[in-house]
């Protein structure tokens, strides 16, 4: 088999979520290789919730999540950095506002 | 070396000894994959699945050693001598030599999920309250092992024609060895009368509607039956249980009582 064909015969990779327990958001806990989605949901069962870690799973194929270049980190979230007024606790409330 | 132990099991305690050996032998055979699965994710499946296994015959040998005078798990597990196992001798063929490969596997998965899914089913209706206990959590798992196996089954059938041919080839490999799966003997009567549980017979019309979907699926015709009639759960074994035990004994029978 060429190399070529090897990488080709290769299962996809898929991203696993997986949600700890009711109301909580499902988190991305790592990757795994499946033929496809119902199978790498089997296989994420195994090998990402064999200690009682969730009660739900999702599956995403890697190649399709777009991601943000890191190479673009200081453009995209520093300016960020002295713009303390887009925090709530930048505000003083009235006294007669209660319960925020 | 520790010297065997003797057991004279009465028809409950050899009903209980079948599925509990059957249960041992069966994740004994998966755990030969371990770190050789065709891919990592399969490599932890399969380890998962011995595990669960295990945990069942755990339960099972324990349950029936207190009607063996006493005896404990590790000493059933580990101490008896060949013709006092009572599984099916389907569980104790290779799965990684002889001729055998991954689509022996997962057909033996399948064939043996199924046959032990039912029988958890049914046994969670037990007169055995303990039994009964042991049914409720296992079927859970039982049904988990029936949809993974079905799943790579239907995969390797309806794969490439290689996956097809190799999973056909297993197939005629396993089924002789299925007839013994329904069979009867006096311990099935006396779980029949006693409530104890289903005779082996009353679970066969079950396994074919069970696993008639998947045949359709994986594209397979399961060969007629034969006259060959396996014995395992007689106590009368196919060459490769002595071997297998050799190696599953070893640890106890060298340091008796060994935990970690």
């Amino acid at each position: 088999m060429s190399a070529d064909q090897a990488v080709k015969n290769e299962w996809p990779l898929w991203e696993v979520f997986v949600r700890p327990k009711a109301g909580l958001d499902h988190k991305h806990c790592g990757s795994l290789h499946a033929a496809d989605a119902s199978q790498a949901v089997k296989l994420a069962r195994e090998v990402y919730t064999r200690r009682q870690e969730g009660c739900s799973i999702w599956v995403v194929r890697s190649d399709q999540i777009t991601a943000s270049d890191p190479g673009d980190k200081a453009m995209l979230f520093d300016p960020m950095e002295d713009k303390v007024y887009r925090h709530p606790t930048f505000y003083e409330l009235p006294e007669s506002v209660n319960h925020m | 070396m520790t010297a065997s132990i003797v057991i004279q099991p009465d028809a409950t305690s050899l009903y209980l000894l079948r599925l509990a050996d059957t249960a041992l032998i069966h994740a004994q055979r998966l755990t030969e994959w371990c770190g050789h699965a065709p891919v990592l994710e399969e490599d932890i499946a399969l380890s998962n699945l011995a595990l669960d296994l295990l945990g069942q015959a755990r339960a099972l040998l324990t349950h029936a050693g207190q009607r063996l005078g006493g005896l404990d798990e590790d000493q059933l597990a580990f101490l008896r001598e060949e013709r006092d196992y009572r599984n099916l001798t389907l569980a104790e063929l290779p799965l990684r030599k002889g001729g055998a490969d991954f689509a022996d596997t997962q057909l033996r998965n399948l064939l043996l999920a199924a046959w032990l899914h039912l029988h958890w089913q049914r046994l969670q209706a037990s007169s055995d309250v303990e039994l009964a206990a042991i049914a409720g959590k296992a079927v859970k798992e039982s049904r988990y092992h029936l949809a993974h196996a079905a799943d790579w089954v239907e995969r390797l059938g309806d794969g490439t024609e290689e996956s097809a041919r190799r999973l056909q080839a297993a197939l005629q490999r396993a089924w002789p060895y299925v007839a013994e799966l329904f069979t009867d003997d006096a311990a099935d009567e006396a779980a029949a009368r006693s409530g104890l549980g289903p005779r082996s017979s009353e679970l066969q019309a079950d396994w074919h509607a069970l696993l008639a979907p998947v045949w359709a699926a994986a594209r397979l015709q399961p060969p007629a039956a034969s006259a060959f009639r396996s014995s395992g759960r007689l106590g009368r074994h196919s060459e490769h249980l002595g071997p297998l035990l050799a190696e599953m004994q070893v640890l106890q029978r060298s340091y008796p009582g060994g935990a970690w």
